[in-house]
């Protein structure tokens, strides 16, 4: 099976670059090949001016900081023995306790793996990434399952490492995480990369500014939508219209006056600045959440 | 700021190994407790005590039931009851007495199974008894010496096999089900992503296994000796360096079975299936020498075989190490194939 096929992706030491797509888009089959985990077919991955088994695979590994999706570390262990274990593979890296101050565990240093909360375990998972003072940090999924909270306070980890001059390749299927934290995003879906940019250059790739859905009581003529001033473009799924317009203050009484003209009434109508997430939409006709 | 490397992945690895057991009690229980009940328990039901009195029945009739039940009572070595016919019927199939005595006029009728060697002997002493009885006298003089050899009681022949079992099971299980579950919790990738050497994870668990095969050993040990006077007649070097070599033999066969399976299901069935004809065949309970000889070589092949034929040698009969190096080399044989496949076919995800 091919979960990946026809990558080519760069990124540029310094930055946070994101793979945002839906579950199942190949993401974690990119960043493992990258990670050195799975090995590709076809193809070649240069990490940090090295190649997997071409030279010295431990040697590579040493300046890698690794967080994998779905790994649960063994829950009779402490937080500070965990990250002393993790810490005697490397050659160089930081101080445990130092560590721990930076993934804010002090509370929990001697707490066992088990008793943790979500958000914990998941920032002692980036810890132990952490603790080898990578060049390179791979975070796959690092914030999925947790609550609001516990997402910020990874957040600021991540942002932390990136102020002191890390590189970070993440994945994530959240767009807000992506649009927080990337300075360029490559948005994936059935193992291709569909778009690749900055999330600004993305979310202006659109043509537009802002989104405004909405569903009416009757169904309207697409054309009609269509031909409205300053609408870029129509989705329209299960009675629920988006339109993605230019300006706002052009389109929004211009489609009123269509909707009373062909005699349907508004339900429901929002409208947002456009995100990453519509970017998705246009691109796959699908939402984010349930590609 | 970065700083020079703190301790040893090994010494690390090793720690956690340690920690892990120690925190879990079920497995605490089922290494240290289980075997020293299992050696109370055993011992307790084969003990050597004075041998036990045969049981007769008499087989009530006429007069010449009490009479026979009394002649035999006179010997020291029987107890003799009288019952009625059902009753004695219902005796001897349940293994109550073990053998059946029925006076018929003048003569004495014998009911036994003659599978059953308890029963042989009942005939051969109640027809001694009876017919000495009767008046027969000796023809020779003959002497006795008894003879009750320390080492030779079936207590001595059972704590060598025990601790042998015990080192397989947790050697087997003990890494078979960690490794598994390390597997299927997605730490062994986790780890292949770090730069720890491979072979020190395997490493750490044969370490691991060490500091407690110290502790397993010594607890069946002491105990026997405790309670039922057991005692170690070869060298406690040589004892020690065999359960070693045991303890890195088992946890090598451990690894290699734990070297592919992502569930624990998978692992049990396979750790069954390599464990169940050891426990039969290794002379854990009783000599594997009552097997076929055509079965001989197999059996002496395998590793528990091996380590009981040593230990037994060792412990019982004093014997020293290099007079059993056939077993020593099949141990050893199995401790570094099974940990050189195991590390070349480990998957870590």
């Amino acid at each position: 099976m091919t979960a990946v096929n026809g990558l080519d992706l760069e990124v540029f030491s310094g930055e946070c670059f994101g793979l945002l797509g839906p579950n199942g888009a190949g993401k974690t089959t990119t960043v493992e090949i990258l990670e050195g985990l799975t090995p590709s077919d076809e193809g070649t991955v240069e990490i940090l001016g090295e190649r997997w088994g071409k030279g010295d695979d431990r040697a590579l590994r040493e300046r890698l900081g690794v967080q994998l999706q779905e790994t649960q570390l063994a829950d009779k262990v402490t937080v500070v023995e965990t990250l002393r274990l993790f810490r005697s593979f490397y050659q160089r890296g930081h101080d445990v306790d130092e560590v721990i101050h930076t993934v804010a565990l002090e509370e929990k240093r001697n707490a066992r793996v088990g008793k943790l909360s979500g958000g914990q375990r998941q920032r002692l998972a980036v810890a132990c990434a952490l603790v080898s003072d990578p060049e390179l940090l791979f975070l796959d999924e690092p914030t999925t399952g947790l609550d609001p909270q516990a997402r910020l306070s990874l957040w600021d980890i991540v942002e932390k490492f990136r102020a002191g001059g890390g590189t970070i390749l993440l994945t994530t299927h959240y767009m807000e995480e992506a649009s927080r934290l990337c300075d360029r995003v490559a948005i994936m879906d059935h193992g291709k990369v569909i778009a690749l940019g900055t999330p600004a250059e993305l979310i202006e790739s659109l043509g537009a500014d802002q989104i405004v859905e909405f569903s009416v009581t009757k169904e309207l003529a697409e054309d009609a939508l269509q031909r409205l001033p300053a609408v870029t473009h129509l989705h329209k799924r299960d009675g629920d219209y988006s339109l993605t317009v230019s300006e706002i203050g052009v389109a929004l009484p211009a489609l009123l006056a269509e909707i009373e003209q062909q005699q349907s009434e508004i339900v429901t109508l929002t409208t947002h600045q456009a995100t990453l997430e519509d970017v998705f939409v246009s691109l796959t006709g699908r939402m984010l959440r349930d590609a | 700021m970065p700083e020079a490397k703190e301790s040893h992945p090994l010494v690390e690895l090793t720690l956690t190994r340690i920690r892990e057991f120690l925190r879990e009690k079920e497995a605490v229980f089922w290494v240290f407790v289980f075997p020293v009940l299992m050696t109370f328990a055993l011992g307790i039901a084969f003990r050597n005590t004075a041998p036990d009195k045969t049981s007769v029945a008499i087989e009530a009739g006429d007069a010449k039931a009490t009479e026979t039940a009394s002649l035999l009572s006179r010997s020291p070595e029987i107890t003799a009851i009288v019952l009625s016919a059902d009753e004695a019927a219902r005796a001897l199939r349940s293994g109550k007495v073990a053998i059946i005595v029925k006076p018929v006029d003048n003569r004495f009728e014998y009911r036994f199974d003659p599978t059953r060697p308890e029963s042989r002997a009942a005939r051969l002493l109640v027809d001694d008894v009876l017919q000495r009885g009767k008046g027969r006298a000796d023809v020779v003089n003959v002497g006795e010496a008894r003879i009750t050899e320390p080492g030779a009681r079936y207590v001595d022949f059972l704590v060598p096999g025990l601790i042998g079992m015990n080192m397989m099971g947790s050697g087997l299980w003990g890494l078979g089900f960690t490794v598994v579950i390390a597997r299927s919790r997605k730490i062994l990738k986790r780890f292949a992503a770090t730069p720890m050497r491979r072979s020190h994870y395997l490493l750490s668990f044969m370490l691991s296994r060490l500091v407690f095969l110290v502790l397993e050993v010594a607890a069946v040990i002491i105990f026997a000796s405790l309670a039922f006077g057991f005692t170690v007649r070869g060298s406690w070097l040589s004892v020690a360096l065999t359960t070693i070599l045991g303890g890195f033999t088992f946890s090598g066969i451990g690894l290699l079975v734990a070297a592919r399976p992502t569930t624990i299901e998978g692992v049990s069935g396979l750790m069954n299936f390599i464990m169940l004809p050891m426990w039969l065949l290794s002379g854990t309970f009783f000599s594997s020498e009552r097997f076929p000889q055509i079965l001989q070589p197999f059996i002496q092949a395998l590793p528990l075989t091996a380590l009981n034929n040593v230990l037994r040698a060792l412990m019982n009969e004093g014997a020293s190490l290099s007079s059993n190096w056939i077993p020593i080399a099949i141990l050893l044989l199995w401790c570094i194939v099974s940990f050189v496949v195991a590390l070349k076919i480990f998957k870590w995800q």
